[in-house]
């Protein structure tokens, strides 16, 4: 009846406690927020509980004292997604607020994360995540490398999951016309249809935009 | 009464309290309806479907519907998707039971009426009324379908008549007017028989219309909508007690609405933070106080209860009271939150407490105890061990109702296995029924269940490692008054009733 896949222990609790088992926690936990995520209208309470269940993991996985060793770049995701979250924590704490995005630069643009998080480790090292070798700013390698990190990790730090969540995610209008967020107006006491909240949040879906149109053009011209 | 051997007892006690129910010696006796306990002995009265085709066949003449439920006791096996039950509730004298159901359908049974030819007919209910109350909506700017699935009903109580309901969807609540139609007026004037318009000139004399008797029709109005009110998913409405008012609770957002006015809704409850990026706890059941009309109850994914008084602020945004229960270090893990969410809350008859389901419990508060529950149950404890294994099935994500009985001493809730509990708080006892096609013949007295923990299994009972986790009971309800219990298994309605000896 269980679902195949994942080990337990023989625990009281069936925690994952080490390490390997937490970060396949984390993994099915991501993964099951990009499925909320891929609904047409996200079940709420689900994403919210899913989304601080992430949040604990990556706090007790801050905590967790191999953070801090660099080890050695082998194969593997699970050692350089913590690297990458090191440098994009102190990263965000040096720069203070992020770089205004530059078009031209693709990769660097992906660094959506805000300087408010940096105490907190932030899936935004998902979207620095390029392949192996490549330089951090240059164009990525590989484009389906790149779209494979959004589709497989999701929109990127957590906290923006739910600045979709107003639904204007799926607006192709708002988003390509650079629609300016505001704060919800309308009659006293009656909710109207909510915008989107910022501007990050906007730029981050005209770049996902842009990739897609990007792989369209390339899958279009090796077809024809 | 039934007492395995060795069951399980909730909880040790020293004195045994002698209640009505116990007979002098101590010993629990044979119960009657009017004292509530849920450790009698429990019948099935009538296994009900959600009756597509029972609505289909109204359609034809000469036709009691009340005699066709009978016979779709018999299997079914065409069920679908959107045959499975998402409410079940009682009206307030408990004469009718009503369910919503996953395609958008309410079906209303009515409780058959005493009779002396068929004595043995006392309890069980037939349908007296289907209809579609919501349909699939498409919402145009978002580009989004909208769930036609009933996610509440809530009676109000009788003032004429006719019989009024709430019932809502995720976006939409409306109100429903169900009449009974059992004269027609005859004799028109202007009219023949058939309805045609009889010309005026062939009309000499003048005769005033008569009501004469005919087939009971019983015809369901949509008298109200409410809508446009809401941008997330609706999860509860409650009726209050004033009866002029009720709220809607959504993620969000909780809104009051005068029945009469549907285009303007008040909002009372607004937990939106600025920032949506910050969003960590949702709204997850709200409820009124049952005779104060402006207190209510809201609970939250994060484990906590929260009291508003609507006297002391138009947006009641700061609880007047606040209950949360201090974490326990020792069980302490990733899916603590989870499990902590509260499920459902509901206020006691009495008005004096309040009772919350989480995932692995029940518990009941004293509204003026905050900071912590008077009571715990354990539902199904042997979960515990298994979260992770529920987390990646999703189950652990279900949401269970419970009830209280009547008299406010039994609680009930449901499980997994089509397994449902009940709590005697007064012998804190407890007792888990199970409700399957296997125990469908009318009458068959249901016999307590048990689940093995490790270890040795004894005949009859089941271990943890063979439960079937996509048969849950989510939706219960509890007759207002008499030991009656209406049991939502998929597509199943279960009635039971306890056997008076």
């Amino acid at each position: 009846m269980f679902a195949r896949g994942l080990k337990r222990k023989c625990l009281e609790e069936d925690v994952p406690a080490d390490p390997v088992q937490r970060q396949s926690l984390l993994d099915m936990s991501l993964v099951k927020l990009q499925l909320c995520h891929m609904l047409a209208e996200p079940n709420l309470c689900r994403s919210v509980l899913i989304a601080n269940t992430v949040r604990q993991i990556q706090e007790e996985m801050t905590q967790d004292r191999s953070w801090c060793l660099p080890g050695p770049q082998t194969v593997g995701r699970a050692p350089r997604d913590r690297l990458m979250s090191t440098e994009i924590l102190c990263r965000s704490a040096w720069a203070g607020p992020p770089p205004a995005p530059d078009p031209a630069d693709l990769a660097s643009a992906l660094q959506v994360v805000p300087a408010a998080q940096a105490p907190r480790a932030s899936l935004g090292g998902s979207w620095d995540r390029a392949g192996p070798g490549e330089s951090r700013g240059g164009f990525p390698r590989s484009l389906d490398q790149v779209f494979e990190t959004l589709e497989s990790h999701g929109p990127g730090a957590v906290e923006e999951l739910f600045s979709d969540v107003d639904g204007s995610y799926y607006d192709l209008d708002a988003v390509l016309t650079g629609m300016v967020g505001s704060a919800k107006s309308g009659p006293e006491g009656l909710e109207t249809f909510p915008h989107p909240a910022s501007s990050k949040f906007r730029w981050v879906n005209f770049l996902k935009l842009s990739f897609i149109c990007l792989r369209q053009y390339f899958v279009l011209r090796y077809i024809f | 009464m039934v007492l395995q051997p060795g069951e399980r007892h909730c909880g040790g006690w020293s004195h045994r309290r002698l209640g009505p129910w116990c007979s002098p010696t101590g010993s629990p006796a044979p119960l009657s309806c009017e004292t509530g306990c849920g450790e009698g002995t429990w019948i099935l009265v009538c296994r009900l479907l959600v009756p597509t085709q029972v609505s289909l066949l109204s359609m034809e003449e000469d036709i009691d519907t009340r005699k066709i439920n009978n016979s779709f006791l018999r299997d079914h096996s065409y069920a679908t998707e959107a045959d499975i039950i998402s409410t079940v509730e009682f009206n307030h004298t408990g004469e009718l039971l009503a369910t919503g159901d996953k395609g958008g359908r309410v079906v209303i049974f009515q409780r058959e009426q005493e009779s002396k030819n068929q004595v043995h007919r006392r309890g069980e209910y037939n349908v007296y009324s289907t209809f579609q109350s919501h349909e699939p909506e498409f919402d145009y700017l978002k580009s989004l379908e909208i769930e036609e699935k009933i996610n509440k009903i809530r009676w109000l109580p009788q003032q004429n008549a006719a019989y009024f309901l709430l019932s809502t969807n995720d976006k939409t609540v409306k109100l429903w007017k169900v009449s009974e139609r059992d004269k027609r007026p005859e004799g028109y004037n202007l009219k023949d028989e058939e309805g045609r318009l009889r010309d005026p000139a062939t009309i000499t004399t003048l005769r005033v219309p008569v009501l004469r008797p005919m087939d009971l029709m019983v015809e369901a109005t949509p008298r109200r909508v409410f809508a446009n009110a809401h941008t997330y998913h609706i999860n509860s409405i409650s009726v209050n007690s004033d009866y002029e008012t009720y709220m809607s609770a959504d993620d969000l957002r909780i809104n009051l609405w005068n029945f009469e006015i549907t285009n303007q809704s008040f909002n009372i409850v607004d937990i939106k933070p600025a920032n949506m990026e910050e969003l960590t706890e949702v709204i997850t059941a709200a409820e009124f106080h049952p005779h104060h009309c402006n207190t209510f109850v809201y609970s939250s994914s994060k484990g906590t209860i929260r009291l508003c008084d609507m006297r002391a602020s138009a947006l009641c945004d700061r609880h007047t009271k606040f209950f949360e229960e201090p974490e326990d270090p020792s069980n302490r893990s990733f899916f603590s939150e989870i499990i902590s969410s509260i499920s459902d809350v509901k206020f006691s008859h009495s008005g004096r407490y309040i009772m919350t389901r989480d995932y692995l419990t029940v518990k009941v508060w004293d509204l003026n105890m905050e900071n912590r529950p008077i009571e715990t149950y354990q539902v199904h404890d042997y979960l515990r061990s298994k979260l992770c294994s529920l987390y990646e099935n999703d189950c652990i994500f279900d949401k269970f109702e419970c009830v209280w009985n009547g008299s406010d001493s039994v609680i009930m809730t449901g499980s997994y296995n089509n397994f449902f509990r009940m709590f005697d708080r007064n012998t804190k006892r407890d007792v888990t029924l199970e409700a399957s096609r296997e125990n469908s013949k009318p009458r068959a007295i249901l016999k307590p269940r048990k689940v093995c923990v490790g270890g040795k299994r004894r005949k009859d009972e089941i271990s943890v490692d063979s439960l079937d986790f996509s048969k849950k009971i989510l939706h219960t309800a509890w007759h207002p008054s008499e030991n009656i219990i209406a049991v939502a298994a998929t597509n199943n309605l279960y009635i039971f009733q306890d056997k008076v000896n």
